[in-house]
């Protein structure tokens, strides 16, 4: 295939990538979009494949490589359990950084390239970026993923000086930046024993183990409550990761998509930090309240239990009901119980809505999936700021598993570590009812005023367990 | 221990002190549960529905007395008609009785029943704090009563409560004041306002005028500064100069409404008289006034208790057995005050009673505890209005940066930005530039294009995503041809792990977007 078909057929790749994007505008146009993205992608691979730079002799490695990635990859989809998402995405960014590492390690050692001068320079740099980029995404979501599967603990792991620790390995990658650009002139650094005969590989591999620790530390600090953060900013990763790749490799294609898939990773990490209005930086540096002044108010007073057959009453009072899931049904798997309640009440002629904070969950969106995997047509489940004005209408919300994005210390307590973060403010309705398993403060530890107000029920025990109950009585 | 619950004696009494549900919910708690026969005949609950929740039926009054450890009622104890004894006496030495007592206004009950080493718990007497309101009868009857004097108020107005525009004229809406906008009250403003009446209602504590509003009632505001809340959420006595611009709001609201509820108490003492002879003269003829004060004297002068009466054209309702006019439903709110007090009291679950005194709302409502009388108990701490906060720290302002500084802080980024770029365009070369042009426009596209996204489709999109950054597999398809076996084995793997993303990836998409449907 002459080059300059490759390039048309890299051009229409690119063109089908964006538009499969930005089918994501809304549900009807968005799967007609993801097909857009898989035609681009095997347009893509049949025309390098076809383009001359593949021998007739890798073949065999590719076929095999491709179908056994293909279908670990689609049994991992077919298997996914919609509550797993936010680790199966964690896990799939870390295979594009492991990629980008490998893909420069081969670039590196591979001696074909014949550029001189500053071209070369420049096509280190690219390598040595593109690697590092690599390993940082790499360690950090995998990280991210035994974070989100509960491999390790959530919490944050705050090292002592750790900004100096991250400065120091800053340094130390410029440094050794240096070093391996200097000795690639020189040809030092050569490590036979391990086949790296080019110069410069000995700071190459340190930097590969600089980073990854980088990337294991980053995410060790951060607080579960940060994690729709981390899992879009690591997305954001791996698509710089790849443009690097494109960069290293000259290939427009990687290159152009790579910073599509960066910048939407990074228009999400923003989303999610003014959703928890916190900077971005110090989400990164991690910990949770560690810059506030002032200590938060207490919170004193006494909740008013309620049971499932009183919630069924109230329920059965009201007219207009508003559900706020939040990381609490994902643990309890309720969200199908979840919807035949509202299947019910809406029979019943209730109006029954979805009240979504951009942060509830694990991930960006997480509970938009959970609720259409359980059949919540999606035109009854509203953004934060579609509803947030209406809540004098409301008679009954229920807050399911949720704390930090339904609590009002956020609003009027300055000194609270989520002040001014933007909540639901369902406290403003008739009656709230919150169910809880017990008393703990959500995932920023925070005590939530929400429990003890008026108008506030708490009906304690599992999601599901206790939406049964309420569902039976509803029935009876 | 035993649990009897006798039928009541009080002439027009209607209530009964558990229902069968509170009863079955009593059995779990570990108590033995015998009621009178024909206890609950006048709230429609039959002696059967009782046995079906496992209650025993006791028919003779003087044996359930003498065998129940704890004896509920409504009432507080008074001479039995049929038996012509007091039900004191009924009640066995160092029993416990759970009732309304009113002790305040019982001195020679309270002494009678410490004769017998009782303990008494009154209704009347638990603190009102949030944590007791699932026990605080004294709400739960008010509700009922404000809404039952609509009801009555209806009854005896000749004429419509809401308004109608009909093709033989017009039909004005009927104005109700309700004066006093306790529980009572808000239930009347409820009532009145539902059934299309012009609400307007008056309050002494200025903190309700919210809750007056929030249920689309009218608050009557009187241009005087006055705090009228006392502790507990209760009222308190006003100043004179108070009281007179008070009655002269109430002078002119008569010459306009045609309904008055008052609901005005002052705890221990009598009902203030807000509504004078004068007034109920003034009133337009055919005009009613229900008076939920009447046990304690009345707000209205002409007020008779337990009566209607008509005076100067004017209904005057006085009756004080509202709550028992709907007899099975207040029965069933008090029996469950009464099985939310017994679960405070049983905090084990074992049918035995703890009369813990270290708890507020215990020692509030134990009047007499083994033959000591306990009342009044210290004042309560809590007050149902919110304390007055102190005043909101003042933040201090940081010192406001100059205006060049901030500017310099503004443009810093960009001028920088720019630096950078035209120092990498000095060295760089040109197929460099090329690169870094598209990358550029790719960031711009893409920022454009994800702004876009709904954010109901964020999670699809992060796993779209994750399937197109599996377009480094290009990167390693160009490698694999390459003699170094290493670098072939590299990309390779690369070539693995970066399928499973482009699969996993798609598939997993499509599953999730097969999922949203309308």
């Amino acid at each position: 295939m002459p080059q300059s078909l490759v390039t048309m057929a890299y051009i229409v790749a690119t063109i089908l990538f964006i538009l499969s994007l930005s089918g994501l505008s809304n549900q009807e146009t968005a799967r007609r979009g993801n097909y857009y993205g898989m035609l681009g992608m095997a347009i893509a691979i049949i025309a390098t494949t076809l383009s001359g730079a593949v021998a007739n002799t890798a073949y065999p490695i590719l076929i095999v490589a491709i179908l056994l990635g293909g279908s670990v990859g689609a049994v991992l989809a077919q298997k996914v359990a919609m509550t797993q998402m936010p680790e199966l995405v964690a896990i799939m960014h870390s295979l594009v950084g492991m990629a980008a590492v490998l893909i420069g390690f081969a670039n590196f050692m591979d001696s074909a390239s014949s550029l001189s001068g500053v071209e070369k320079t420049i096509h280190e740099i690219e390598i040595y970026i593109g690697i590092l980029i690599g390993a940082v995404t790499f360690s950090g979501s995998v990280i991210a993923y035994c974070k989100l599967s509960e491999k390790i603990s959530g919490k944050p792991l705050l090292l002592p000086g750790r900004h100096i620790f991250n400065l120091m390995l800053l340094l130390a990658a410029i440094g050794l930046g240096w070093l391996f650009l200097h000795q690639c002139e020189s040809g030092e650094g050569c490590l036979p024993q391990f086949m790296l005969n080019h110069g410069g590989a000995l700071p190459l591999l340190i930097m590969t183990v600089i980073a990854l620790t980088f990337g294991v530390h980053m995410v060790m600090a951060i607080g579960g409550a940060d994690m729709p953060v981390v899992v879009s900013m690591l997305n954001s990763y791996s698509g710089w990761a790849a443009a690097a790749t494109g960069f290293m490799l000259s290939n427009d294609l990687l290159i152009v998509t790579g910073a599509l898939v960066g910048s939407s990773g990074a228009i999400l990490s923003y989303i999610m930090c003014r959703a928890m209005n916190r900077h971005f930086l110090s989400v990164i540096a991690g910990g949770f309240g560690t810059g506030g002044g002032g200590t938060a108010a207490e919170v004193v007073g006494e909740v008013q239990p309620i049971n499932a057959d009183e919630t069924a009453q109230l329920l059965l009072a009201a007219k207009n009901i508003m559900i706020i899931p939040g990381y609490g049904m994902a643990v309890a798997q309720a969200q199908h119980t979840v919807y035949e309640l509202t299947k019910l009440l809406r029979e019943k002629g209730k109006k029954v809505g979805f009240g979504i904070h951009p942060v509830a969950g694990r991930m960006p969106g997480h509970m938009n999936v959970l609720l259409a995997e359980a059949k919540v047509p999606y035109d009854i489940v509203y953004e934060m700021d579609e509803i947030n004005d209406d809540w004098g209408h409301v008679d009954v919300s229920i807050v399911i598993g949720a704390n930090d994005i339904v609590n009002p210390s956020a609003l009027d307590d300055p000194n609270s570590p989520i002040a001014g973060m933007p909540v639901l403010e369902c406290w403003k309705g008739e009656t709230t009812i919150v169910m809880k398993r017990s008393m703990a403060s959500g995932y920023a530890g925070v005590g939530n005023p929400l429990f003890v107000m008026d108008n506030t029920r708490m009906l304690f025990g599992d999601a599901n367990a206790m939406l049964q109950e309420v569902l039976k009585v509803l029935k009876a | 221990m035993k649990i009897g619950i006798p039928k009541e004696v009080h002439a027009g009494e209607k209530r009964v002190a558990t229902t069968p549900e509170a009863a079955a919910q009593l059995i779990k708690l570990g108590f033995s549960v015998s009621v009178e026969s024909g206890a609950g005949a006048a709230a429609d609950l039959s002696d059967q529905a009782y046995q079906d929740a496992g209650v025993n039926i006791v028919t003779d009054t003087a044996t359930l007395w003498q065998q129940s450890d704890i004896v509920l009622k409504v009432r507080a104890p008074e001479l039995h008609p049929a038996l012509g004894v007091d039900e004191c006496d009924l009640l066995r030495e160092g029993g416990c009785l759970i009732s309304f007592i009113w002790p305040a206004q019982n001195a020679g009950l309270m002494d009678k029943l410490a004769v017998k080493n009782a303990t008494v718990l009154a209704m009347d007497s638990v603190p009102r704090m949030s944590r007791a309101q699932k026990l605080d009868a004294l709400s739960s009857m008010a509700n009922i009563a404000g809404y039952r004097a609509i009801v009555e108020a209806a009854q005896h107005f000749g004429r419509f409560f809401t308004g109608q525009i009909t093709a033989a004229g017009k039909i004005p809406p009927a104005k109700v004041l309700v004066i006093g906008a306790g529980v009572a009250g808000l239930a009347a403003i409820g009532a009145a306002k539902s059934m299309g009446a012009i609400v307007r209602s008056f309050d002494t504590r200025p903190e309700v005028k919210e809750q007056i509003e929030s249920m689309d009632a009218e608050f009557l505001m009187l241009d005087f500064k006055e705090e009228g809340s006392g502790t507990g959420g209760y009222a308190k006595t006003m100043s004179p100069e108070f009281i007179a611009a008070e009655m002269a709001l109430f002078a002119q609201q008569a010459k306009e409404v045609d309904i008055i509820v008052t609901t005005a108490l002052i705890p221990g003492k009598p009902a203030p008289k807000l509504i004078t002879a004068e007034m109920v003269q003034s009133m337009k003829p055919g005009s009613v006034i229900v008076d939920l004060a009447a046990e304690q004297g009345g707000n209205c002068e002409l007020t008779e208790k337990d009566q209607v009466v008509v005076k100067h054209n004017v209904t005057l309702i006085g009756y004080t057995n509202l709550p028992s006019r709907l007899a099975n439903q207040s029965s069933q709110l008090y029996a469950t005050n009464l099985r939310h007090l017994l679960t405070e009291l049983c905090p084990a679950k074992d049918g035995v009673i703890n009369v813990n005194f270290d708890d507020e709302v215990l020692r509030g409502a134990t009047v007499i505890k083994e033959g000591k009388i306990t009342w009044p108990p210290p004042p309560p701490t809590l007050s149902a209005a919110p304390a007055a906060k102190p005043a909101a720290p003042v933040l201090t302002t940081a010192p406001k940066k100059s205006a060049v500084a901030s500017a310099l802080k503004q443009l810093l980024p960009p001028v920088i930005g720019v630096a950078a770029l035209f120092a990498l365009g000095t060295v760089a070369p040109a197929s460099f530039m090329a690169h870094f042009t598209v990358f550029v426009l790719a960031c711009f596209v893409g920022y454009q294009v994800i702004w876009n996204v709904s954010p109901s489709l964020h999670t699809p999109l992060m796993s779209v995503t994750n399937a197109i950054s599996g377009i480094i597999v290009i990167g390693a398809l160009v490698q694999v041809s390459a003699t170094d076996t290493l670098v072939v084995g590299l990309a390779g793997i690369s070539i693995l792990i970066a399928s499973v993303n482009i699969v996993g990836g798609f598939l997993v998409t499509r599953r999730m977007l097969e999922m949203f449907r309308k």
